[in-house]
């Protein structure tokens, strides 16, 4: 559990804080006149925020460390915004315990303009979203973090940065994004350096024993990616056309000989429609994912297709309560190739796969105090996971908060059961300027 | 002499045949007068722009403060409208924006731009008179309150005043059992304005403490909402207000939640 070296490990991230929480008067005013500079000499507006976060797993039996996470960071967001378009810098400087290193982590580089009066372009490193999913995704194939989702980063980590050009058309029938990616960005999949995972070769879960590598896919020529959505609000009614083609954004596949994971080919044709339902929000989302390298379904080492959906419902309960439910379903298009050629002793995916979502969020002591609990349970599975938080905004540039990740499997291999022992808790504090 | 007099009586008597149909309008009933101070208060030219610093004070007295800038249009005086709120402090939520199309026939529509998460989320809002931002203004003080929930009874009317009790049709709905407004007479803006709880007792107050005349319009460019049962109080401040600016409706679409139009924008 919680060894001496680990609490030796919070304490050095506190350490580095420490010049922080003792801010006086002087520094608040120092800032606050760099601020003003930035802003009065070169249009440039300078925010970010500085946070510690350190988290344990509370019932560990694999090889990985008892520290989930234990990290220092300062996050720098520069804007400047010109006639003609706007610059962005985002860039997270980050001590991490855990990982042993401190890096950059640029977020964010992009320019912002707009051609036409009728046409906007994003340029370079950006954080992209589309779709109706509350913490689900379909036709949003935009890179995530799962390692970060996972052990309590907060959540704009859930979302990893893309290197992309995004343009936009805006017509009056409908709108249109494009978006094109030179080179794929695949999402921060769990490999077992920080937590561990149902390892299909071991047969076993496994962690830092066996880290489960991929093959990057980053050639200019081979490795682009593209997504697009069509998009109308008809009188409050949202509607969307969603198209991809590029690749699984986990590593679904596996190279029997490198003995690495590889992201095949997917292209994924989707729509979604979301309105105001019964005095709260109702959405409804589908995607086909039709796995390129594997259009038969009869190859093992690669994913089958799969038709995907998902229904939600969002209302407000009471006074500052909110509660969402949402059903969501995959549903594999060629099992029968793929139970005939399944290899023996893999352990075999249903046909189909559902889960619930539960979410409600209560707010307190005005606002500043919300209470947040997100469930996913899956019936076909068996298997759940309860991320819970709770954040206070102590003053408007401090705030704490402290949460869990409860991951509950009646299996070892199931999508959620396999990461029961990264179960954490985790604590957080943050200074914004 | 006599010249004179006639003169004044011819003077007189215009004035009173004048003065026939203004005292004639003074007979305006509460629904009148409601509907008018509605539109003053909240549908002033075709479109505007604000930037609002609130103070927020709790029952310890300690404060909070949040900037942000609202821009408004509407689809016609007393009809639907459109909101835009860019958030710029506390830097939390900065850079945040929040949209609202408002329907006087049903429910509104409202969005929250999350830019770290470059999210457009949908937000369920049945509730009106939840708290705006953490403020002691809910939502409905932002942008007005439906004016076929409450039943309007003008109760007085004093040299300078018209005072509306206003009670809701379905109490169920609302934590009042009524509220009573005062209401200039000249200008028609709603000035100060008290609820009763369910037992009759005062809990809460909003009163507009500057009013000024911009562009034509008289305008609130301080108000302050009291929470007695908490003792919490906040006060809103307005500058850079500026009316008829030309605000286009795509403003108010998902394309500028994601890229922050520059009506937003004034100096700092």
């Amino acid at each position: 559990m919680l060894t001496f070296k680990n609490i030796i490990a919070v304490i050095i991230v506190s350490c580095a804080l420490l010049p922080l929480p003792v801010t006086s008067q002087a520094a608040e005013s120092k800032l606050r006149n760099l601020q003003d500079w930035l802003y009065d000499n070169h249009q440039t507006e300078l925010n970010g925020f500085v946070e510690m976060r350190a988290g344990v797993r509370t019932n560990r039996e694999l090889d990985e460390k008892d520290l989930s996470i234990g990290e220092a960071r300062l996050q720098l967001d520069l804007s400047k915004v010109m006639d003609w378009g706007t610059l962005k810098l985002k860039t997270d400087l980050v001590g991490d315990t855990v990982d042993e290193t401190a890096i950059a982590d640029l977020r964010e580089l992009n320019l912002l303009f707009s051609p036409l009066d009728n046409m906007d372009v994003k340029v370079g490193r950006q954080v992209l979203t589309w779709g109706t999913g509350d913490l689900l995704f379909i036709n949003d194939l935009f890179p995530k973090d799962w390692v970060s989702f996972f052990i309590g980063r907060d959540d704009e980590y859930l979302k990893a940065p893309s290197d992309a050009i995004k343009t936009s058309l805006f017509f009056d029938t409908a709108n249109i994004d494009f978006v094109y990616m030179p080179t794929f960005n695949n999402s921060n999949y769990i490999d077992g350096s920080r937590l561990s995972y149902w390892n299909p070769i071991l047969g076993r879960n496994a962690g830092r024993d066996f880290v489960f590598d991929d093959n990057q896919r980053n050639s200019f020529d081979e490795d682009d990616s593209a997504a697009m959505r069509i998009s109308k609000n008809i009188s409050g009614v949202e509607y969307a056309l969603y198209g991809y083609y590029g690749f699984w954004s986990t590593p679904k596949g596996l190279d029997p000989v490198a003995m690495r994971l590889t992201y095949p080919g997917l292209a994924v044709y989707g729509g979604s429609v979301r309105a105001t339902l019964l005095g709260g929000i109702g959405n409804f989302e589908f995607g086909y994912y039709d796995s390129l390298d594997d259009q038969d379904g009869d190859n093992p080492l690669l994913p089958n297709s799969e038709f995907r959906a998902m229904t939600g419902f969002e209302r407000e309960l009471g006074q500052n309560l909110t509660g969402s439910v949402q059903y969501y379903m995959e549903w594999k298009q060629d099992y029968d190739e793929y139970e005939t050629f399944l290899p023996a002793g893999m352990k075999k995916d249903d046909e189909y796969r559902s889960l619930l979502t539960l979410r409600i969020t209560k707010l307190l002591k005005n606002q500043t105090l919300r209470l947040s609990a997100f469930a996913y349970y899956s019936p076909t599975d068996n298997d759940s996971y309860l991320r819970a938080k709770a954040h206070y905004k102590v003053t408007d540039q401090w705030a704490v908060e402290a949460g869990g990740n409860i991951f509950l499997g009646a299996d070892d291999h199931t999508f959620f059961g396999q990461f029961e022992d990264n179960t954490n808790i985790f604590a957080g504090l943050r200074r914004s300027f | 002499m006599k010249r004179t007099i006639s003169l004044t009586a011819v003077l007189l008597s215009a004035l009173l045949f004048l003065a026939a149909p203004l005292m004639a309008s003074e007979t305006l009933t509460g629904d009148e007068i409601v509907t008018r101070a509605n539109n003053a208060a909240y549908y002033a030219g075709n479109d505007g722009r604000s930037n609002v610093t609130m103070t927020i004070t709790d029952s310890q007295k300690r404060t909070r403060n949040n900037e942000f800038a609202i821009l408004r249009r509407d689809s016609a005086d007393g009809g639907d409208q459109q909101f835009y709120v860019y958030f710029e402090r506390p830097s939390d939520i900065r850079k945040m924006a929040f949209m609202v199309h408002k329907h006087i026939d049903r429910d509104d529509d409202r969005w929250l731009y999350l830019p770290s998460l470059d999210l457009v989320k949908r937000i369920a809002a049945s509730d009106k008179r939840t708290s705006f931002v953490g403020s002691n203004f809910f939502y409905e003080d932002v942008s007005g309150r439906g004016l076929d929930e409450d039943v309007h009874e003008l109760i007085e009317t004093t040299d300078s005043q018209y005072v509306v009790k206003n009670t809701p049709k379905d109490l169920a709905s609302v934590e009042f059992s009524s509220y009573t407004v005062r209401i200039d007479r000249k200008t028609f803006m709603p000035v100060y304005a008290e609820y009763l709880d369910k037992n009759g007792v005062k809990y809460r107050e909003v009163e507009a403490l500057t009013i000024e005349n911009i562009d034509g319009h008289p305008t609130v460019t301080k108000s302050r909402v009291r929470d007695l049962a908490s003792g919490g109080e906040t006060v809103s401040e307005f500058k850079d207000i500026k009316y008829d600016i030309g605000l286009k409706e795509d403003i108010f679409t998902e394309r500028y939640l994601r890229r922050p139009p520059r009506e937003v924008r004034s100096r700092r």
